[in-house]
């Protein structure tokens, strides 16, 4: 039984979740069918040139890094497509009419974007659990990175549709900042195969965390400690979340 | 006994995007269970005080309350009480009609039987039944209009704001949108609106405020403010091809309007009629008839905005 209070908040979740699920080929199929044509490319191609840790297929080592790339563009896309929509058609205007407040706001948001990078997620995890000789060594950390990431994203994603006017602004957030951090994060190759420099800038790039705590949970093997990877991820989503609830409270962008 | 705060206070409310002030401090009351008319012309602000009432929009400065709740430090006890209906159509691609007012009542909590019994009740009551199931852009200009105001409606709220609802709909959805509007007022609703159509202003509305460049000007009582206008206007019926020409200095002077069957005169209260009409025989004008009336809402409202027709 949820309280009466949080009702509100609620509604916005379902009617999020039931927004991307009315355009699931869009919004779950494509994102799978995608993450699996790198699979297949990426894995073939070089599955038999490269180890990255000792005893694991590169397309072992790419699964996670591609279940989480999907994770985390998918639960950005959710909020940030979900907002400058709903600003381009003016239906914010009904949920910013109502009594739901920034905090049940920011989490309907958020948590609707958890539920789509899970559901994404889980499709190329599945595909790839199939064709490939994947196992889970602490589904704990799995699970937790998993959501972890998501509800960043879907709060990086929250920021982006609060500041776009519109949906030009939205592309060049996800070109010029998502889309090279997370393809930079170690998706495809460990971080110790990389030169001096490129390794130590790695350490600068949030994305790198979440990805390399994530497959920690397959393999027990990573670049960094998945302890500081959880205290990184866990301080990147605080630090993000007091910056939608600052944006939500002041009406910035949204109520002015 | 205690005293009933007013529907809606508007204290001194400000609101500047960023050097341009939109409201210079705007101060008044509206009574609880008023029909109340906003009215300015175009940039007077009246949109943008509504949306800080409703919460659209944040003031710069000053305060507003709903029934004594501040919609800044108490919005959701304000919220509930407002209901909107916004100026620009809105569209939602993803959810049918019957959807969003699902969504809306769940937004203000409200779910269950007897809520569901309320939404047919808008359905039907705004002849959206036929379409419960379409998608917005299904849906004509009209039609569009109506589920907004079925939004609006569906948290049952004490004050219903009405922003330009009328503006490009047609003359039976007008029709019905006014019956709807004055069965809501006689339940006790408080309902503002704002429109260009001054004369549904003068019908509808016990109380008028009329704003210009993010001030008020006047608030008073529809009837009041009638009354206390200094004009009268005169209707003057010639011949056919009579012009203007021929009529002496004191009557061109007070010329309001003219066409090919006569023309209007604006007349102070204090003047004589009989002093007016020596002025017409005078002109040498062949008169059919005259009729007398005092100034509709429109002509005080152009007086007092210095706007043209």
């Amino acid at each position: 039984m949820i309280p009466i209070a949080w009702l509100g908040g609620w509604s916005l979740f379902v009617k999020e979740v039931r927004r991307f699920y009315s355009v699931a080929i869009q919004t779950v199929f494509a994102p799978v069918v995608a993450s699996l044509l790198y699979l297949l490319i990426f894995g073939q191609v070089i599955d038999t040139r490269m180890e990255v840790f000792s005893d694991l297929d590169y397309s072992q080592f790419l699964i996670p890094g591609l279940v989480m790339m999907t994770i985390l563009q998918n639960a950005f896309a959710n909020t940030s497509s979900s907002l400058i929509q709903s600003k381009m058609h003016g239906n914010l205007t009904f949920v910013l009419l109502s009594p739901v407040s920034p905090l049940a706001f920011y989490l309907a948001f958020v948590g609707a974007s958890i539920v789509r990078g899970l559901a994404v997620g889980v499709g190329v995890l599945l595909v790839g659990w199939i064709g490939f000789d994947l196992a889970w060594q602490s589904p704990g950390w799995v699970l937790l990175f998993a959501v972890l990431s998501a509800a960043v994203m879907g709060a990086v994603g929250m920021i982006a549709g609060i500041v776009s006017d519109k949906f030009d602004h939205l592309a060049a957030f996800q070109n010029f900042i998502i889309i090279p951090l997370t393809f930079l994060s170690g998706v495809f190759y460990s971080i110790q195969a990389l030169p001096p420099f490129w390794e130590a800038a790695s350490h600068f790039n949030p994305f790198f965390y979440m990805v390399d705590g994530f497959r920690y949970g397959f393999f027990q093997a990573s670049d960094v400690s998945p302890g500081l990877s959880l205290v990184v991820t866990v301080a990147f989503f605080l630090a993000v979340t007091a910056i939608n609830l600052i944006l939500l409270y002041k009406g910035v962008k949204i109520r002015d | 006994m205690s005293i009933k705060p007013p529907a809606v206070s508007f204290q001194q409310v400000q609101k500047h995007y960023g050097d341009l002030p939109a409201l210079n401090g705007v101060t008044f009351d509206v009574r609880p269970g008023c029909f109340f008319g906003l009215l300015g012309p175009n940039g007077a602000g009246k949109s943008t005080l509504i949306n800080c009432m409703s919460g659209l929009v944040r003031p710069t400065g000053g305060q507003v309350s709903v029934q004594g709740h501040d919609v800044i430090k108490d919005y959701r006890q304000a919220r509930r009480l407002v209901g909107v209906v916004p100026q620009e159509l809105i569209a939602d691609p993803f959810f049918s009609i019957r959807e969003l007012l699902k969504i809306q009542s769940g937004y203000f909590s409200l779910r269950g039987a007897a809520q569901t019994r309320w939404i047919d009740y808008l359905l039907d009551r705004l002849a959206l039944k036929d379409k419960a199931d379409a998608l917005t852009h299904e849906l004509s200009g009209g039609m569009k209009r109506r589920v907004l105001i079925a939004m609006a409606l569906v948290h049952k709220p004490q004050v219903v704001v009405l922003d330009e609802p009328t503006a490009g709909v047609d003359v039976d959805l007008r029709k019905t949108l006014w019956e709807f509007t004055k069965s809501l007022h006689r339940q006790g609703h408080t309902i503002i609106l704002t429109t260009h159509y001054l004369e549904e202003a003068e019908a509808l509305c016990e109380d008028v405020a009329i704003m210009k460049g993010g001030e008020l000007k006047t608030l008073e009582s529809t009837e009041t403010l009638l009354s206390r206008h200094n004009y009268r206007y005169l209707r003057v019926k010639t011949g056919q091809g009579h012009g203007t020409e021929s009529l002496v200095d004191p009557l061109q002077s007070r010329l309001a309007d003219q066409d090919g069957n006569g023309f209007l005169l604006r007349l102070e209260k204090d003047l004589a009629l009989n002093d007016v009409l020596a002025w017409v025989a005078q002109s040498g004008v062949s008169v059919q008839g005259i009729t007398s009336r005092d100034a509709t809402l429109e002509e005080v409202f152009l007086d007092l905005t210095g706007e043209t027709k």
